[in-house]
C-alpha cells in the first residue's frame, strides 16, 4: 500500500468534519443509508465538479423525497459519463431523451405522477449550462411559466465540455474555448450582455431559485433540500469547475469554485418568488486575478502579452455582482 | 351514437373515450380544434383523470409526451405541418425509446411558401422516423383508427401517427358514429407499459448505446413494424366484432375485380377517386382502386397482391420527393418489382390544390392509354411555370418565386392595384 496521509480537515476550508457535528446536522454523504444515486464506476474525469455536484444534489433530493424520486437528464457530460453502455450509475429511475428537452420531459413525468395520484413521487431534471441556457432554454422557460412541479438543476461549467469545450451563453468574457480562441486583438470570448439564468428564472416569479458551488457542499445540500420541500418550478444553478475545460488541475476543482465565489464572479444566493432572500457572503475577498490566473482558459490575459485592461473589465463584473447582491458584509472585508 | 359533427370534434370524442392521461397541446392549423375540444372536456371534468398541458412549442409537446409515456401514462398529442417538423428530434426519440404515444397529424403542406392547406408532405417527411402511420379516408375512419391506434401502439410499445387530411376531414361536418364508452373499454384495456419510470424499480431509459448494440435496437424497431403488419388486420377484425363495422386494416380495394388499370392513393382523395371510377366503370372502363391505410409499416405483400393482376397502375399522391418524383409511388413500385407492370406517378393536390373529378378522369384515361408521362403534376399551370423560368433566364435578380407567380396570376396586391 502506498503511503496516504489522513487529513481530518481540508486546509483552507471552513468545513467542519462530520464527526464533530450532531447526527441531524451531518451531510447526507455521511449517512451510511444514503441512496448513492450516482454509483461509483462512472466515467467522469478526475476532479469533475459536475459529478461531485450531482452526487450531493441527487442524494440530498432522494433523502428529502424519501427515496421517491425520478430523474430526467439532458444530453451532456453527466448523461454520457453516467451511462456508458451497457452500464448505468443511476440508482434512481432515470431517463435521458434529448439535449434540449429535459425540462419538458420532466413536466411529462410530473404530469404522469399527478394523474396517477402519486403525489409522493418528486421529479428532478438536470443538465449542463449548454443544455440549460442555450438549447433547452425554451423548454425551461415554458416549464417555469407553467410552474410545473419540477426541480431543475443546472450544472454550470461555463461551456460545452462534452463536445470538446465550445462556448455557450454561460461562458464568461475573455475565456478561451474551442470556438473562442485566444487569438487576434481581443482574444477569447467576447464581452457580451451575458445571460444570467438565475435572474431570468427569478423573472418568471417561480417559488425558488438558488445558486451554489461545489466549494460549499453543505450549502448545496441545504438548497436542494429546501427546494424539495417546495412545490412548483424550482431552479438551482451549481457552479462546477471542469478541469478539462478550465485548464485547471484536477485537485483544484474545489479551490477554483471557492475563488469564483470569493472573488464575486459567481454570486451565491437564493430567491423566492422573484426576490432575493439570502446571499452567501464573501468571507475573504480575493481579486479577480487570483481566480483567473490558475485557469489556462484565461492564461492569455497574463504573462508576456498580458491584457490588464481585460482583467480590469473582469474585475468590474465581479465588483458589480458584489454591489448588486451585497456579497460583502458591512465591514467590507 | 350517430352524430352530425366536425371531424376534429369527432376525433376529440374518440380520444376522450380512449381515456388518455396526459394530453399536450400546442396550436397549429388544422389540428387545433381537436386539442381545443379535449381541453374543454378536461377543464369541465368530463375527461378525468387527465392532465391537459398547454406547452410552449411542438418540440415541448412531444417531449412532455415522452416523459409522461415513460412514466406510464397514456399520452396523446396532435400536430401538423411545421409543427411536426419542429418536433422532429423528439419524434425520432419517442420511437427510439419505444414509447407508445398516439399523435394525430392533420396533414398540411410544408412551407416555404407558407401554406395552411392539405397535402401529405408533413407526415411523409417522417416516413423513416420509426413511427407507424395510418391514413384515414373518412372522418368515421379517423375516429376508428384512433381507437385502434392506442391498442396497436401499446401492444408493440411503439408510437403511431393517425393521419387525417387537414380541413378536408378535420373541418368537415358529416355523419359519424361515435362509439360508446363500454365498447371502447371492451376493446382497449388500460395502458400496461413495457417499461416505466418507477422509484420502486429504478431503471435507466435512454442511455447511450454504441456500435455494440445500436444495429440490434434499430432492427428491433423494424421487426416491430413487421409485427404490426400481422397485428393491424387482427385489430381491425377485432374492431369489427366489437363495433360492428369495417375500419382500418392495411389496404382496401374498390371495384378491383378484373381491373386493368388500378389507382393507388391514401386519405380522403380516395372518395373522389372512387366516384370517378364509378363513372368510368359505367362507361365500361376496367378500372379499380387500391387505398392504402397503413403507410408505415408499408404492406408490400398486400399491395403486390392487389396490383399483380392489373395491367398498369397510377399512384396519385399528395406529396413530392423534390428531385425524384413520388414518395408513395416509390414504395408501390417496390411492391410490384419484377412484375413488369407499367406504373405512373401523379403528384396532385399540393398545398390544398383541388383535385376535381374531371381532372382525375382525364388523367385516368391517359393512364389507360399509357400516354401519361412517368411523373405528372395534376392541373399544373404551365404558363405560370414557364413565365417564371423565362424570367429567371432573362434576369439574374428575378426576385422571390412565389411572389412572382402570384403577380403573374394577378393575385398579388401589386398586380391588383399597382
Amino acid at each position: 500500500m502506498p503511503f496516504q496521509p489522513v487529513k481530518f480537515y481540508q486546509t483552507g476550508t471552513y468545513t467542519v468534519g462530520n464527526r464533530l457535528l450532531g447526527q441531524d446536522e451531518r451531510s447526507e454523504q455521511a449517512n451510511p443509508q444514503r441512496s448513492n444515486s450516482i454509483n461509483s464506476g462512472h466515467r467522469a474525469c478526475q476532479g469533475c465538479g459536475e459529478a461531485l455536484g450531482a452526487r450531493y444534489a441527487i442524494d440530498a433530493a432522494m433523502a428529502e423525497s424519501n427515496g421517491q424520486l425520478i430523474a430526467v437528464n439532458a444530453t451532456g457530460c453527466l448523461e454520457v459519463f453516467s451511462t456508458p453502455y451497457p452500464e448505468s450509475s443511476w440508482q434512481v429511475p432515470w431517463i435521458h431523451s434529448l439535449f434540449g428537452n429535459a425540462p419538458a420531459v420532466a413536466t411529462g413525468v410530473a404530469a404522469a405522477m399527478k394523474v396517477k395520484g402519486r403525489s409522493d413521487v418528486r421529479v428532478v431534471a438536470q443538465g449542463g449550462d449548454g443544455g440549460t441556457t442555450d438549447i433547452g432554454f425554451g423548454c425551461l422557460s415554458g416549464m417555469f411559466e407553467r410552474n410545473d412541479d419540477v426541480l431543475y438543476i443546472c450544472y454550470d461549467n461555463e461551456a460545452y465540455m462534452n463536445t470538446g469545450v465550445q462556448r455557450s451563453s454561460a461562458t464568461p468574457p475573455a475565456a478561451r474555448t474551442a470556438t473562442t480562441m485566444p487569438v487576434g486583438p481581443e482574444p477569447g470570448n467576447v464581452f457580451g450582455q451575458g445571460k444570467n439564468l438565475p435572474e431570468i428564472a427569478m423573472a418568471h416569479g417561480i417559488p425558488y431559485v438558488a445558486t451554489a458551488t461545489v466549494a460549499d457542499l453543505r450549502d448545496l445540500e441545504y438548497k436542494v433540500r429546501k427546494a424539495m420541500k417546495m412545490h412548483g418550478a424550482r431552479y438551482i444553478q451549481i457552479f462546477v469547475p471542469c478541469p478539462l475545460g478550465f485548464g485547471t488541475a484536477s485537485h483544484d476543482t474545489i479551490r477554483i469554485a471557492r475563488l469564483a465565489k470569493e472573488s464575486g464572479m459567481f454570486p451565491v444566493f437564493e430567491a423566492e418568488h422573484g426576490e432575493v432572500t439570502g446571499v452567501l457572503k464573501i468571507r475573504h475577498k480575493v481579486g479577480i486575478e487570483e481566480y483567473l490566473s490558475p485557469q489556462k482558459r484565461f492564461a492569455h490575459l497574463f504573462g508576456k502579452h498580458a491584457h490588464p485592461e481585460t482583467v480590469a473589465r473582469m474585475q468590474a463584473i465581479a465588483d458589480r455582482n458584489i454591489r448588486k447582491y451585497g456579497l460583502l458584509d458591512e465591514e467590507g472585508n | 351514437m350517430l352524430k352530425q359533427t366536425e371531424g376534429s370534434k369527432a376525433v376529440a370524442e374518440a380520444i376522450a373515450l380512449c381515456r388518455p392521461e396526459v394530453i399536450c397541446a400546442y396550436p397549429i392549423s388544422p389540428q387545433t380544434h381537436i386539442v381545443e375540444a379535449l381541453g374543454e372536456m378536461v377543464k369541465a371534468g368530463e375527461l378525468a383523470p387527465c392532465e391537459f398541458i398547454n406547452v410552449e412549442s411542438e418540440f415541448a409537446a412531444m417531449s412532455v409526451a415522452i416523459g409522461s409515456s415513460a412514466a406510464g401514462a397514456r399520452s396523446y398529442t396532435a400536430t401538423a405541418s411545421q409543427g411536426l417538423l419542429f418536433m422532429v428530434e423528439a419524434v425520432y426519440n419517442a420511437s427510439g425509446l419505444g414509447l407508445p404515444i398516439v399523435m394525430t397529424v392533420a396533414n398540411r403542406a410544408i412551407g416555404a411558401p407558407i401554406n395552411i392547406w392539405n397535402d401529405h408532405s408533413d407526415s411523409l417527411s417522417q416516413r423513416d422516423s420509426g413511427w407507424m402511420q395510418l391514413f384515414a379516408e373518412t372522418n368515421q375512419e379517423a375516429v376508428d383508427l384512433h381507437i385502434q391506434a392506442f391498442r396497436l401502439a401499446e401492444e408493440l410499445s411503439m408510437p403511431i401517427m393517425v393521419c387525417m387530411d387537414g380541413f378536408i376531414l378535420t373541418h368537415a361536418f358529416e355523419r359519424v358514429d361515435i362509439p360508446s364508452q363500454e365498447q371502447v373499454d371492451a376493446y382497449l384495456p388500460p395502458f400496461d407499459p413495457r417499461q416505466v419510470l418507477d422509484p420502486a424499480e429504478p431503471i435507466s431509459i435512454g442511455a447511450m448505446v454504441g456500435p455494440e448494440a445500436f444495429m440490434e435496437v434499430k432492427y428491433l424497431a423494424h421487426a416491430k413494424q413487421m409485427q404490426a403488419l400481422e397485428l393491424i388486420p387482427q385489430l381491425a377484425a377485432e374492431f369489427k366484432q366489437v363495433f360492428g363495422r369495417e375500419s382500418g386494416g392495411l389496404v382496401r380495394t374498390y371495384r378491383a375485380e378484373d381491373a386493368e388499370t388500378m389507382i393507388v392513393a391514401m386519405g380522403s382523395v380516395l372518395g373522389t377517386i372512387k366516384d370517378t371510377v364509378d363513372d368510368m366503370r359505367e362507361q365500361g372502363h376496367k378500372i379499380g382502386v387500391l387505398g392504402i391505410t397503413s403507410y408505415r409499416p408499408f404492406p408490400l405483400a398486400q399491395v403486390r397482391e392487389a396490383l399483380v393482376d392489373c395491367k398498369r397502375f397510377l399512384v396519385l399522391e399528395k406529396s413530392l420527393a423534390v428531385g425524384m418524383g413520388g414518395i408513395l409511388a416509390t414504395d408501390v413500385r417496390m411492391a410490384v418489382r419484377g412484375t413488369g407492370l407499367k406504373g405512373f406517378t401523379v403528384i396532385a393536390g399540393l398545398g390544398g390544390r383541388p383535385i376535381p373529378k374531371a381532372s382525375l378522369q382525364k388523367i385516368f384515361l391517359e393512364a389507360e392509354e399509357e400516354s401519361l408521362e412517368p411523373v405528372t403534376f395534376l392541373d399544373l399551370d404551365w404558363d405560370a411555370v414557364n413565365k417564371q423560368l423565362e424570367r429567371e433566364r432573362q434576369n439574374r435578380h428575378s426576385g422571390p418565386i412565389a411572389e412572382n407567380i402570384l403577380h403573374d396570376k394577378g393575385m398579388s396586391s401589386a398586380a391588383k392595384f399597382g
